[in-house]
């Protein structure tokens, strides 16, 4: 049934696209995972289709070098017969496609402690988030050149837009614009990984809860972690709020990067406040349905599933310069004050830099 | 060396092994039931452990080791839930009674589970032997280990003169397993909670008998024997790689309707389908193993896929082999219009994936 969702979806984008290279997307992950799970997709992934059809001119020439690590094609016909010429390339795809599904169904593929899929992340989740970054929210990334080519960082990030696009953006703007590809590893609230499918889709993508615990041994195997310490408070606070930053928790995530002498590296994104204008809260359903808050925007609840569609803002994403901690003394992330301190440097580097980012921005959704 | 719980095969294993040691001079080996395998050249001696019996047994042994292999899960034949209670909460503290009493003993070696950890969603990814469990074990085998390391810790705090090991093994797989994990395995079809996949850690019988003899000889030089360790095999499986894996396709369940089934598999005593396991099978757990390779010394010889590996190979094939359906993907690579094999490729792919998801 889902699947029945998805392939008009494929189908409009190549032919759209037919000139340049026909988008084969539609990967066997598409299909092999769960209905519940498209669910989740198919709402963004309806209004990219209109959106990917009216604005094809601009953003074609920063999307082919994405496509060409996505490799996780099956056969796809109609794409065949187009482009004859591209037979040998396809073939390799068919082949690489198939191994893959290979691999999957039999069970023969690796995930890591934290239940961390990189190859369904790489090949499938990757893939069907590229489009809403690209196409949807048309990302802009600065300061790449922040994030270390390796070893352990801690990425904090302001948090808002009522769902957590924010974070997932993230997450593919580092993966696509970084040079060496690194997987953003992120620290999600305790509710993700008591929801179901949202629990399982999470660990998959590499994501784990935001404890001390699993961000010092992430950090220590020498991943990027990413956190938003705001939390609740950042991501449901209302529109009149939108970027001012919230309380960062307790400042936790500072002692842990100084334990671990990882560099913090402040991140400001624009663009997710506007999402889903959160006008009101409704404290009561809420209570009832056991979650922090219940948004009300100008479209949603009123006009059901088609309200939870989020509005097509312009995003950039600024990766700031990092605040290295490799120069305390360990007994240093015992010292309240200097976690007081840090974390408040750090709150007004990513304020500062919203509000210079905010400056620039010609309007919100161009 | 005294040890309990013989009855079982992996006592019974470990028995036999332990007396191939040249440090070991006898074995006693205790059980409320007559084991139905050999024990080797092992001395067997019928009593319950919930008995004071015990003390007078292991006062007549003069043993210095005492491998305490009977806190377990599942009874053994015809028991009743409240016999393996009495006989894991009981019988420990009775042993420990005796030990505490025998001027002998030098060395006790407990047989625990990770179960100690609980299974919830606030938990951190990875346990350590130190992080203390968000949510207690309500009841069940894992409240039966979680009291009796309570028990051990204060013998140990009685007896510092006491070397004490507890291992918590991983759910423990191997050809002969049977365990409650084991038995969920050979069902034809593997009912899982809708919209979670758990991470599962094992461990091979042979290294829990290897674990074991480490843990009840004099350490090696550079290691120490006594404290606390997990034992699990290297890497972690997804529910879901293990049933593509024995090719047994899933039937994904609502959580409250597993939940509500499970009880009612109980109450009719059908099997043993107990919260706990439910909770694993929800939530996974992962246990770090970093004391028992620095520490301990052990590496275990079979990691978390080889141990599973193995136990599949023992079982019926399931109704999906992963050779079938690996085959079934090549044939569709082989042919020579794939454009042709779009239609067969649907068939054969789109059920398992479905299903074990």
């Amino acid at each position: 049934m889902a699947d029945a969702k998805v392939i008009p979806f494929d189908d409009d984008r190549s032919r759209g696209a037919a000139v340049q290279r026909p988008a084969r997307r539609r990967a066997a992950g598409s299909r092999r995972k769960g209905g519940a799970e498209q669910a989740a997709v198919r709402e963004p992934a309806a209004a990219v289709r209109e959106s990917a059809v009216v604005r094809e001119v601009s953003p074609l020439a920063g999307r082919i070098p994405a496509q060409e690590d996505v490799h996780v094609t099956r056969e796809n016909p109609e794409a065949g017969v187009k482009q004859p010429h591209d037979e040998a390339g396809l073939e390799q795809r068919v082949a690489r496609g198939l191994a893959f599904l290979r691999r999957r169904l039999t069970g023969e593929y690796e995930v890591d402690d934290f239940g961390y899929d990189e190859e369904l992340t790489d090949q499938v989740l990757m893939s069907l988030l590229r489009p809403v970054y690209e196409k949807y929210f048309r990302v802009e990334v600065k300061g790449m050149e922040n994030i270390p080519a390796e070893g352990g960082a801690l990425i904090v990030a302001n948090h808002s837009g009522t769902l957590p696009l924010d974070g997932l953006m993230m997450q593919v703007a580092v993966h696509d614009r970084h040079p060496a590809n690194r997987h953003l590893r992120l620290l999600a609230a305790d509710l993700v990984f008591v929801l179901p499918v949202v629990n399982e889709l999470a660990r998959k993508l590499g994501h784990t809860l935001a404890c001390a615990e699993d961000a010092e041994r992430l950090l220590g195997q020498g991943e990027l972690v990413g956190v938003m310490p705001e939390g609740f408070k950042g991501i449901g606070k209302p529109f009149s709020e939108r970027y001012k930053l919230q309380r960062f928790g307790r400042g936790g995530f500072v002692s842990t990067a100084l334990r671990q002498g990882v560099p913090i590296i402040p991140c400001s994104i624009v663009g997710a406040e506007e999402i889903y204008p959160m006008i009101g809260n409704a404290k009561t359903l809420a209570r009832v349905l056991g979650i922090p808050y219940f948004p009300l925007t100008p479209t949603f609840p009123w006009l059901g599933p088609l309200g939870a569609v989020p509005l097509p803002t312009k995003w950039t994403i600024q990766f700031g310069e990092p605040i290295l901690t490799d120069g305390y003394p360990p007994e240093a992330a015992e010292d309240p004050m200097l976690m007081f301190n840090l974390t408040d440097q750090v709150r007004e580097q990513i304020q500062h830099t919203l509000y210079k980012l905010l400056v620039q921005r010609r309007s919100v959704f161009f | 060396m005294l040890v309990t719980g013989v009855a079982r095969q992996l006592g019974g294993r470990f028995v036999r092994r332990i007396q191939r040691d040249p440090e070991v001079d006898r074995v006693v080996a205790v059980d409320a039931v007559p084991p139905e395998h050999h024990l080797g050249g092992a001395d067997f001696i019928q009593t319950d452990i919930r008995q004071p019996t015990i003390a007078r047994v292991l006062a007549e042994s003069g043993a210095d080791t005492v491998v305490h292999m009977d806190v377990t899960g599942t009874p053994l034949g015809s028991g009743s839930r409240t016999t393996v209670k009495e006989t894991n909460v009981i019988g420990t503290m009775q042993l420990l009674g005796a030990c505490q009493k025998s001027p002998n003993v030098k060395r006790l070696v407990i047989k625990s589970s990770t179960n100690v950890y609980g299974s919830a969603p606030k938990d951190p990814a990875v346990f350590t032997e130190t992080t203390p469990p968000k949510s207690l074990p309500s009841g069940g085998f894992a409240k039966d280990t979680v009291e009796v390391e309570g028990y051990v810790r204060g013998f140990a705090r009685r007896r510092p003169d006491v070397a004490v090991c507890v291992l918590r093994f991983a759910n423990i797989l191997g050809p002969t397993a049977d365990s409650p994990l084991a038995s969920y395995f050979s069902l034809p079809v593997l009912p899982t909670v809708f919209g979670y996949d758990p991470r599962l850690q094992f461990v091979h019988e042979d290294d829990v008998i290897e674990v074991l003899r480490i843990a009840s000889h004099e350490p090696e030089r550079g290691t120490l024997n006594s404290g606390t360790f997990n034992i699990a095999g290297d890497g972690v499986l997804l529910l879901s790689q293990c049933s593509r894996r024995l090719g047994r396709p899933t039937v994904p369940l609502l959580l409250p309707a597993v939940t509500w089934a499970g009880s009612l598999v109980r109450t009719l005593g059908m099997s043993d389908f107990s919260p706990e396991q439910i909770r694993l099978l929800t939530h996974g757990r992962v246990v770090e193993t970093v004391q028992m390779r620095e520490t301990l010394g052990f590496r275990p010889k079979y990691t978390t896929a080889a141990t599973f590996a193995d136990f599949a190979r023992a079982q019926v094939p399931g109704l999906l082999p992963p050779q079938v359906v690996a085959a079934a993907v090549d044939r569709i690579a082989a042919l020579p219009a794939l454009s042709g094999g779009r239609a067969s490729t649907r068939t054969p792919t789109q059920n398992p994936t479905q299903s074990a998801n």
